[in-house]
Parts: C-alpha cells; structure tokens; sequence
C-alpha cells in the first residue's frame, strides 16, 4: 500500500524582518526514510525544521505534518512528533529519570506509564545506570543521548533530530547512529540535520543540500556523488608555485584550490592522474572516491561563512 | 480571544513542573519565608514599636491599637509581592533564557500561551506558600510572644484567597518585564522603581493617610490594594473601599496578564 507522505512543503517561505531564511522550498518526506538537511551555518535547516515542528510560523506556502495543515493543527501535530534539539534544553532542575517522566506529563501522558516508557527508554540509550544522575553530572554524550530518549518518551510519528553527534567523541556518534538505523528498522520516519557527512552519507535515505534558504541539490547520497562530483577525486599538493595548477586548468579541468591543496573533479581521474605523475613526478597527487563532503565543498565553496 | 483560546491543561503541566522542583527543596524554601517575619515583628514590633506605642500607639480606621497590630498585615502583603514578583522576573527568567526549559516544552503539545499562564499561576502559588507562612508565623508570635498579633476575626480566613490575586497580580506584572528585559541585570530597573518604592508607600510600615496631598498617589500602587485588603481581613475591619481594593486588583491583573502572554510569545516565537 503506498503511504501517504510524512511532511509535504510548498512553496514554503519564511522571513525574518531583513532575512528570508527559507526562500520558496519544496519537498516531501516519505514514511520511514531518513531525510537529511545539510547545509553551512545560516542556510536554512533549523528554521525549516522549526516550522515542521509547529514552533515557528510559516511566512508563506503550505506545509503539512502527518496530514496536517501546520497552521492549524499545532497541538495535534507537536503530540506527534519527537525532537531532539541542537541546544542541550533537558531540565537541570531534574535528574535523568524526572526529565523523561516530566516531559511525559506534557504530553499527558499518565505516571506509570510514563516511568514505565522512561526505563524502557534509558535501557534503549543505555543510561540506565544513570537513572538518578542530575543533569549536571552528565558527559556530553549522555546528554545527547538524553535528549534522542526524550525524544522518543511519546513514541513519535516522525523523529526530528537536529544534530544529534555534534560535539561528540567517535564512540559516542557511533551508538548514536546505531540507534538512529535500529529506529529507522523500527519503521520510524527520521529528520536530521547535521555538519558531518559522512554521518549524512550512512544514515540518510535522501537528502537537500541548502544554501541562503533553497536547496541546491536534492537526492539519495551516492546518487549526488556520482551526478555532481563523479566517482573519484583527485587531490594534488602544491605548498608552492603554480606551475601544476596551470597545467591542470590548460587541460580544461575543474580544479579548485584551497591554500596548498587542489582538488580535481573529473570522471577521467584515473588517466589524468597518470599523465599527471609522469609530467611531475615530485608533486604529490592521490585519487580517492569521491564523497558527500566534495558534494557539499564544491556546491557550497570552500570559504568560511562566519 | 486567541490568546486565551490556547490554553489547556498544559498550563496546569507547567505549573506541576514548578511545584515539583519547588517542593523538593521545601525545608530551604520555607526558611526565609520563617525567619523574615520573624526578624521584622522583633525588630519593628518590640524595638521601633515600643517607641510608638509609648505615645498611644497609631490610628487606622478610627481604632488606636499597637504598632505591631498594624505592621503584621503589612509583611503578609509584601512576602505576596516578593513572592509573585521574585518567581516571574528572575525565576521565569532564568528558565527561559539559561535553562531553555520553554524551548523544551514547546516542543510538545503545550502552546507558549499554557507556559506563560503556567508561570503566572506558579508564582502566585509562590506568593500563597510564602505568605500563608508569614500568616502562620504571626499568629503563632501573636500567641506566644505579641498578644496584638493574634488575629481571631473570621475574616483572616479571606486573607488567603487575597493573597492568591495579589500573586496573580503581581506575577503578570513581572512577567511583561521578563518579556521585555535584554538581559537578567536589568530587573534592577522595576525592583528600585516599582518594588522598593511600594514596599515603603504601600500602606506597609504606615497608614498611608500620613502621606497627606500624596496619599492618592498610593492608591494606584497595586500593593497598597493587596496591604489594605489583607489587614482589614486580618484584623476584622472592613469597609466599601475593601470592595473596590478587590475590583482593582481583579482588573489590573486581567489588564496585565494579556499583554505579558501577548508580549512573551512576541519574545519567544520566531
């Protein structure tokens, strides 16, 4: 049976006094895919996804959770979803058990069950142990992890999670993406945002890349891989002169420089790294596959954006 | 309408969320709201009071009694505004912009509306804890210590659902300047401009027909409604004036409670 969409966005804008962050986007989120938003700081992502979860109004277009008209169904719709938010928001006032129980109680939800749903939940983030640890005593890691519980506390329709493994040491990203795909098993349909792409390019289904409030691209990971970068790169550095640099731009190739490092996107990179070696066997040049983080780079620029 | 059309049982959610932290540190909560009077009727009743009752003690409402008779209501009446306006300048504030604990339950089903009348509604719980204590504790001195202060009109009774409003009152109030404030520091402003100044002309430490030409200047004070109101209760003594003490509190805090709820979310939804 084909499932009706999770989240449908058209036209959707929203603008702030001197700034339209989200400028005339569309798009659908399927039942039970992982949709990624990525983009540099100040693309977009978080204010879209603040009007997905009904805490931020729409400045114009329609946009629809869980068959719902988001002007009109706020409650409805927030009862509904799961969000882990990118600021650490748990309450310092609890301990780790009261923060899921109480966040239950906005939800209406009754007090043995939701102790219940509370310990089922810190089993499944592994922070049983700390059940009674005030929030203040927590690592970074647990606190995220804290946060993806409570997120789930109401047992969410669509799982909205602004990025989860920001700061996080590779242990702790790791359990946390383990998490995401036993969810995602689960039949759990995933928003996520993040910085890190090789975190977009395991977990995500389909994502948008944003920039300036649109997308530039959109599509499944290895699809944008193979459509905007190709299949491999070639890195070459050059700490000094630009006699390589030269040569690569007379063969009519996309080369893009950052400081010592250039980077040549081609479908060709196999021979031209060949020819390249043997034209200058003292500059160093590597090919590798290409990823999302050269999807992004070279859609995006590689300068610093604050 | 729409404002008042947001609101469900999530306020009272809210509200829970408050208590629950409150009560699990009762023993250090209740303590200032123990000590404070207690250091006021000793300080102001026997050391200051005794000066006054020396020459006939003070005139309220045509009855001569002694100070500390007067003073008692007064400090019922200031621990309501403390507590009121304490718990939605600083209290509310520090959840909203430190803790992020709006931002976490608006995530949920609660509307920014049941948040905002949620803290309103804790901090007029606050003013009822703290000066039910303050009631308690005098009538407590009244029968160990200060005859004077033991109140044993039937009327005392209302003195508690006053309360209730005066800290409905002054929690709307405090929440338009946390709605307004750029950062916590600037609560001085309304405490050395609104608070001190009505804790001292409020009808508190004096019967405010001392303040002769300025005396109507008082009345649009909201505490000397509240202190008028809790000492007549108190003491046995009421009047027609009690009656237009209640309506202005009543209208100043539906007058105030629309534009904080208006002004927070104007604040808080981007």
């Amino acid at each position: 049976m084909l499932m009706p969409p999770v989240v449908v966005a058209r036209d959707l804008v929203k603008r702030f006094e001197d700034l339209t962050a989200v400028d005339h986007i569309s798009f659908e989120i399927e039942q039970g895919e992982i949709f990624g938003f990525l983009g540099p700081n100040g693309a977009g992502k978080s204010t879209a996804i603040r009007m997905i979860q009904c805490v931020s109004p729409v400045t114009s277009g329609t946009l629809t959770v869980l068959g719902m008209d988001v002007r009109e169904h706020s409650r409805e719709i927030k009862a509904r979803l799961g969000v882990a938010p990118q600021d650490n928001n748990l309450d310092p006032d609890y301990n780790v058990l009261q923060n899921l129980t109480s966040y239950a109680r906005y939800f209406g939800m009754p007090k043995a069950e939701a102790t219940k749903k509370a310990d089922e939940l810190l089993e499944f983030m592994q922070l049983t142990e700390k059940r009674k640890t005030m929030i203040e005593k927590l690592s970074g890691g647990m606190k995220r992890r804290l946060i993806v519980a409570r997120a789930l506390v109401n047992d969410p329709d669509l799982l909205i999670l602004d990025e989860p493994t920001t700061g996080l040491d590779p242990q702790a990203r790791h359990l946390i993406w383990e998490k995401v795909r036993e969810l995602k098993r689960d039949g759990k349909t995933i928003i996520l945002t993040t910085h890190y792409m090789d975190e977009a390019q395991q977990l995500c289904d389909r994502l948008v890349i944003m920039e300036a409030g649109k997308f530039l691209v959109e599509g499944k990971p290895q699809k944008l891989i193979d459509e905007v970068v190709g299949p491999c790169v070639m890195e070459v550095i050059e700490p000094d002169g630009h006699v390589a640099e030269e040569y690569l731009r007379q063969q009519g190739l996309q080369v893009e420089r950052s400081a010592d490092r250039m980077y040549v996107y081609s479908k060709e990179c196999q021979l031209i790294n060949r020819e390249f070696k043997q034209r200058f066997p003292d500059i160093y040049s590597i090919i590798r596959p290409a990823t999302l983080e050269d999807v992004f780079l070279k859609l995006t620029g590689r300068r610093l954006r604050e | 309408m729409t404002l008042l059309g947001n609101l469900s049982r999530g306020t009272i959610a809210v509200w829970r969320r408050n208590a629950d932290v409150f009560f699990k540190t009762w023993r250090t909560n209740f303590l200032p709201s123990i000590f404070e009077p207690l250091l006021y009727l000793i300080a102001m009743g026997l050391g200051f009071g005794a000066l006054l009752d020396a020459a006939g003690g003070i005139e309220y409402r045509g009855q001569q009694m002694e100070y500390i008779r007067f003073l008692a209501p007064g400090l019922i009446a200031i621990s309501a505004m403390y507590g009121g306006f304490f718990e939605c300048t600083y209290g509310s504030f520090v959840r909203m912009h430190y803790q992020k604990t709006f931002d976490a339950i608006v995530a949920t089903p609660v509307s920014i509306e049941d948040v905002i009348a949620g803290e309103i509604l804790w901090g007029a719980t606050k003013s009822l804890v703290n000066s039910a204590i303050v009631l308690m504790v005098i009538i407590l001195m009244g029968w160990l210590l200060f005859p004077a202060v033991l109140f044993t009109s039937a009327t005392v009774l209302l003195v508690l659902p006053v309360i209730f409003l005066a800290g409905l009152m002054f929690s709307a109030i405090a929440m338009i300047f946390t709605a307004l404030v750029p950062n916590i520091d600037s609560f001085n402003y309304p405490f050395f401009l609104l608070i001190t100044p009505m804790f001292l002309f409020g009808g508190t430490f004096f019967p405010i027909s001392q303040l002769g030409a300025a005396e109507p200047f008082a009345y649009t004070l909201p505490l000397t409604h509240a202190s008028l109101l809790i000492r007549d209760f108190s003491l046995g003594l009421t009047g027609t004036i009690d009656v237009l003490a209640v309506v202005y509190m009543l209208v100043l805090t539906a007058l105030t409670f629309y534009p904080a709820v208006y002004l927070m979310r104007r604040r808080l939804v981007k």
